[in-house]
């Protein structure tokens, strides 16, 4: 599981990241997906580096940060169950698939496990609308979801 | 000799399992000893039948599917590597009827290729319309793609001709092509099938706007729930990059154009241009007000051409075959080819690549062969969460952007998501508004409080309460959005919502509450 890092260490590697990526043209996009693929989430002390060095108030950065859903200000379990919750899903069942697996790991979307393996999280459409419900395991796709393949990856994540 | 095996690389088919039927192969083809070729292609588009494994063989390729990692070993018995007939053999691949009757043109190579090999691209007509536009001067390769009809297959329909004439008439030092790769629209996967299966035609295409408008510059903004298609597009741009058909002279031209690929983060309202444009810059994905267009003052202030994947990725086949032969398919005003993703509860969901003029049910009834639950199709949404449900009633509307407007519709990024009669309707408004709620950027009032306002709306119509006076409300609320809001997120929820109450009133009228018993 990710945990906090200390601050000064947060800032010598977000002044890496910023270094690295502040010649391209509308830099912090990139720069805080880098943060985010560095830290697991994007901690509060590395916005005002950011903003410093991208000679930005610390007010836009944060605006920026909170505008988009992918930006977590916290760390996620070990792993990251993002389900399909659009309506080529629904049309296949999703909304039934969501609730079995919220109630197969005790929680509801946006939450962790209390052991720290899989964070819930939905999803708008991951274009596998032909093959829904879909849903995606740390980056890897899975499509025709139902109870069976549900259980399934949340066992395998687990183990 | 050598045999060549196809296993598609798609997400679509790697949510079905491909990348474990390509490592099953693999290990029987080492345990055997077999003289084999691996190739991961993209998908052809008949999702029902992925993973779809394909052999080349002197009658063309021969397909099979959907393969399981199972049946690997019963395959290679049969005779796999010659192409023999197993119970998964569905004949040549060019034979199967979903595929033999598109017109494919955008999608030619999509499936047929190996996605990153230049080779191969060029061994299948690939750069010819770049090199015809090199040859060209920059208005005369606007005057073609004008002449060819090309609209906006994003789904504004805008033409792509008038949009690069005017890039190409604004002065300005540095010009830009920004390529909307951010397709959120469920029900929609042509943008992230192209990507994945044949990124170069994009790459061609970019390179195309930027040699007709002037603009040295191309970004490429895709989702982030897209990392397949991200993958692909990276590493394509980089061996295009090494053969010099991108950077400071494309193919010997003398003329400049790079590309960089960019991620969203999750945010679909930046699927709008303006909004994907403050993105792209870095600032928080809100609309911006037009004017100014932003093929005068885009991305930093300066000219940029902003296309959907699909748009870009069609202007090679028109600059190769010419303005004329992409004309010459389609209807009334709707000209050439589009791309429709058949999705939802059907039983062939997939890509279906044809000239505009289908009619929906044909579409719906004959090539998605219906629902894959077996039960009767109620409503079909085309056009993603801001389009129109319609129900059988309406199914002789013919595919084209001002039959479907006629019918309150829009035909959108052309995604059409299939329901059965197990769809709850209020529920779908109540969700498209809720969606809206969510994705709103929260600059204009009408869509970010107007959607919260729907919801409750919806619910009170759910619950029973005053469901006539709500329903008025919901409409006039509607109106408000539709005539009131900055961009289409807020003004096309209506969509959905009005065709909803319109088309199906009876699950709007849900039967009263009964009284607790006394």
């Amino acid at each position: 599981m990710n945990v906090h890092v200390a601050g000064s260490d947060v800032e010598t590697r977000t002044l890496a990241i910023v270094g690295e990526l502040k010649g391209l043209e509308g830099p912090l996009l990139p720069i805080l997906h880098e943060i985010q693929a560095e830290f697991g989430y994007v901690p509060q002390e590395s916005l005002p580096v950011i903003a410093r060095e991208l000679n930005l108030s610390r007010a836009e950065v944060h605006g920026v940060v909170t505008f988009y859903h992918d930006y977590r200000d916290h760390p996620t379990g070990r792993h990251v169950l993002k389900l399909c919750r659009a309506e080529a899903c629904q049309s296949m069942g999703g909304d039934a698939v969501a609730e079995r697996i919220k109630a197969l790991l005790g929680i509801d979307f946006h939450q962790t496990t209390t052991d720290g393996a899989m964070t819930l999280e939905p999803v708008y459409c991951l274009g596998l609308c032909s093959c829904a419900p879909a849903a995606m395991l740390d980056g890897e796709v899975h499509g025709r979801i139902d109870a069976g393949l549900a259980q399934e990856l949340i066992a395998e994540a687990r183990r | 000799m050598t045999a060549r095996i196809y296993i598609p690389r798609d997400a679509a088919a790697l949510a079905l399992g491909a990348d474990r039927v390509a490592k099953a192969l693999a290990r029987e083809v080492e345990a055997r000893g077999l003289d084999v070729t691996i190739v991961r292609n993209g998908s052809r588009g008949m999702h029902w039948l992925e993973p779809l494994v394909e052999v080349e063989t002197a009658e063309g390729r021969i397909a099979y599917g959907p393969v399981k990692p199972s049946d690997v070993p019963s395959l290679i018995d049969a005779g796999l590597t010659e192409g023999a007939s197993h119970p998964l053999c569905l004949g040549r691949t060019e034979d199967i009827p979903f595929l033999k009757n598109q017109t494919r043109l955008t999608f030619a190579r999509c499936g047929v290729i190996d996605p990153v090999s230049l080779d191969d691209y060029k061994a299948h007509g690939g750069l010819k319309g770049l090199q015809t536009a090199i040859a060209m001067t920059p208005a005369n390769v606007v005057k073609q793609v004008t002449d060819s009809g090309l609209r906006g297959r994003g789904g504004a329909g805008f033409p792509t001709g008038i949009k690069w004439k005017t890039v190409l008439d604004a002065p300005g030092p540095q010009k830009y092509i920004v390529c909307n790769a951010d397709e959120g629209d469920s029900g929609t996967f042509a943008d992230r099938m192209i990507m994945e299966g044949d990124p170069f035609v994009l790459i061609e295409g970019m390179a195309i706007a930027g040699l007709a408008t002037g603009a040295t510059k191309g970004y490429v903004y895709t989702r982030s729930e897209y990392p397949h298609a991200i993958a692909v597009m990276s590493e394509a741009v980089a061996v295009a990059r090494a053969a010099g058909v991108l950077g400071p002279s494309v193919l010997g031209s003398g003329k400049a154009f790079d590309m960089e690929i960019r991620t969203g983060a999750g945010a679909y309202v930046c699927g709008e241009e303006t909004a994907l444009l403050n993105s792209l810059e870095g600032k928080r994905g809100v609309v911006r007000a037009k004017p100014p267009l932003p093929a005068l003052q885009g991305f930093l202030g300066r000219p940029t051409v902003v296309n959907n994947v699909i748009s870009l990725a069609s202007v090679p086949i028109i600059m190769d075959k010419g303005a004329d032969y992409y004309r010459d398919f389609g209807m009334g005003r709707s000209r050439g080819t589009i791309p429709i993703q058949i999705a939802g509860n059907v039983k062939h969901g997939g890509l279906y690549e044809t000239a505009f003029g289908l009619t929906l049910g044909e579409i719906v009834d004959e090539i998605g062969g219906g629902t894959a639950s077996g039960r009767p199709v109620r409503a079909v949404q085309v056009g993603g969460p801001l389009g129109a449900y319609f129900p059988r009633a309406l199914f002789d509307t013919p595919f084209d952007y001002e039959a479907f407007a006629a019918r309150d519709g829009l035909i959108g990024h052309a995604g059409i998501t299939v329901f059965d009669d197990t769809v709850d309707m209020l529920k779908q408004a109540r969700f498209a508004m809720e969606f809206c709620a969510v994705e709103s950027c929260g600059k204009c009032t009408p869509c970010r409080i107007g959607s919260t306002r729907g919801v409750e709306t919806a619910d009170n119509i759910a619950r029973g309460i005053e469901p006539e006076k709500n329903r008025e409300l919901l409409t006039d609320l509607c109106n408000t959005m539709k005539f009131g809001s900055l961009c289409a997120l807020g003004g096309f929820t209506p969509y959905p919502v009005m065709s909803a109450m319109t088309h199906f009133p009876e699950d709007f009228s849900p039967a009263p509450v009964a009284e607790a018993a006394e």
